[in-house]
């Protein structure tokens, strides 16, 4: 018991004092997600949009093989990240393996159905009459398509910040394609697997706060906005 | 009337039931439209297929200007609107609602600012105007529907029901802007009503489906 409370208070400690080392793994965490889901984002929305508006054959499959898509397990998607970067790979000669490019591409692949999959949900729910008021206004083609779009934008949005909360929290896929290396690929949900193993819990619990602090601040944010677009539409 | 309107023997079916049959109808002269008729004898469904918002199963819709037939492109698309009865508000703010038609056509932000408030000013709405458009009783997103698409001065304005769902001061209100638009001038009114009362008051010409066919009253 009294070492759970010494665990907890020198966690304190290291997070009141900005400890560097403490601040730079929170930073690369962020950076590797944060670019993962800008990545994920700027392909899974337009093909989402794709796929709401065009009609293409064995799309409903497409569409079943995307939703199943979300649950990838990271480990799955980290192995299959390494076989294709890995030396004797096919883009082995990037040398990528162990870099945050390879965490980059690793969260990008987990982002990428839940982007896809819910924006196209959020697209395909918008109500046809916004469709037919927007082409009564003129709209051309294009236009009708993207005043759709921003009709959807709190459902796209809350699909971002989906795949945000659940590459934040993911190591499966990091840790096998970036290796936890010190002050290089060092995340906080690696560090805390790893550090947990070795014994050194003060880290492990400061990084686990913090953690849990960016995902109950996400969750916040998704709950506002799924709120922001439920009291707007009650029509 | 520079657009002209001809409705030539269109049909159009829904799951097998015929609601038009073989109807056909010369808007050509300038004024209000009143077509008239009961629930369901397809009033909706002509003016729908008038706005080249859906196609006829046959016979045609033609615009014409000068005795030419105009291509149904968005230039065409763009002369004319439809306020749909349930309008189709964007989840937007009241301004930016009424301003869509204009940024969709890249009008100058200045402009857009100058049409935008004098049409809400004319529906009595501009005290609303940072308000979300969702949040608009049924009364005034009716009338933003109608500034929405008086900020494009069409040349031919549909009006599905404008006052189906409106309570008695709305009905007032809506049916003084019909009639400001007449005195105005333009643009040319095709709307629907069910109301007899109202048809009377607004009508230059009034029409009426029945039996699946348009035709004068
Ligand atoms: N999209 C559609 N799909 C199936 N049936 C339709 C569709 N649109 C209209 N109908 C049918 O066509 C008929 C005519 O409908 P329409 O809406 O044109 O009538 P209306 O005269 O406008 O009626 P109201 O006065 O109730 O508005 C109705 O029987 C309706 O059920
Ligand atoms: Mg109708």
């Amino acid at each position: 018991m009294d070492s759970i409370i010494e665990a907890f208070s020198k966690a304190f400690t290291l997070i009141i004092n900005f400890n560097a080392e403490l601040l730079g793994i929170i930073f690369l965490s962020l950076k590797v997600s944060g670019t993962a889901l800008v990545v994920a984002t700027i392909i899974g929305l337009p093909l989402s949009a794709l796929i709401s508006f065009k009609k293409f054959p064995l799309k409903g499959l497409f569409i079943s093989v995307l939703n199943t898509f979300m649950g990838l397990p990271p480990v799955v998607v980290g192995l299959f990240v390494y076989l294709l970067l890995s030396r004797s790979g096919p883009l082995g000669f990037m040398g990528l393996l162990y870099t945050p490019s390879a965490m980059v591409i690793a969260q990008t692949i987990l982002a990428l159905p839940i982007i896809a999959s819910l924006s196209n949900s959020a697209i395909v729910s918008v109500e046809p009459i916004v469709k037919q008021a927007s082409m009564t206004l003129g709209a051309t083609t294009l236009q009708v398509s993207l005043t759709i779009i921003r009709e959807a934008r709190y459902g796209i949005m809350s699909g971002v910040i989906a795949a945000f909360g659940r590459v934040m929290a993911e190591v499966g896929a990091i840790l096998i394609v970036g290796g936890n290396i010190a002050g290089y690929t060092r995340v906080m949900t690696t560090t805390i697997a790893l550090e947990t193993d070795k014994g050194n819990f003060e880290l492990a619990l400061a990084l686990g706060i913090i953690l849990l602090a960016i995902s109950l601040f996400i969750n916040s944010a998704l709950h506002l906005i799924q709120k922001k677009g439920m009291a707007q539409t009650n029509r | 009337m520079s657009l002209k309107l001809a409705v030539s023997n269109i049909w159009k079916s829904y799951a097998g039931n015929n609601v038009l049959q073989d109807c056909s109808f010369l808007f050509d002269i300038y004024g209000t439209y009143v077509i008239m008729g009961p629930n369901g004898c397809g009033k909706s469904t002509f003016l729908r297929i008038c706005a080249l918002l859906e196609e006829p199963d046959a016979g045609e819709i033609n615009y014409f200007s000068n005795n030419n037939a105009l291509k149904k492109d968005v230039e065409l698309r763009r002369k004319i609107t439809l306020v749909l009865p349930k309008v189709g508000i964007f989840n937007a703010t009241v301004f930016n609602n009424t301003a869509y038609g204009l940024k969709i056509r890249g009008v100058k932000h200045i402009k857009i600012e100058e049409k935008v408030n004098s049409a809400l000013d004319f529906v009595g709405l501009i005290h609303k105007r940072h308000h979300n458009a969702l949040t608009l009783s049924s009364g005034e997103a009716q009338r933003m529907g109608i500034a929405r698409a008086m900020v494009i001065n069409p040349e031919i304005l549909f009006l599905d029901e404008p006052t189906a769902s409106v309570d008695q001061k709305n009905i007032e209100i809506i049916e003084d802007m019909i009639l400001k638009i007449k005195k105005q001038g333009a643009p040319t009114v095709i709307m629907a009503t069910h109301d007899t009362g109202q048809a009377q008051r607004l009508a230059d010409i009034l029409l009426e489906i029945k039996e699946k066919k348009i035709s004068l009253l």
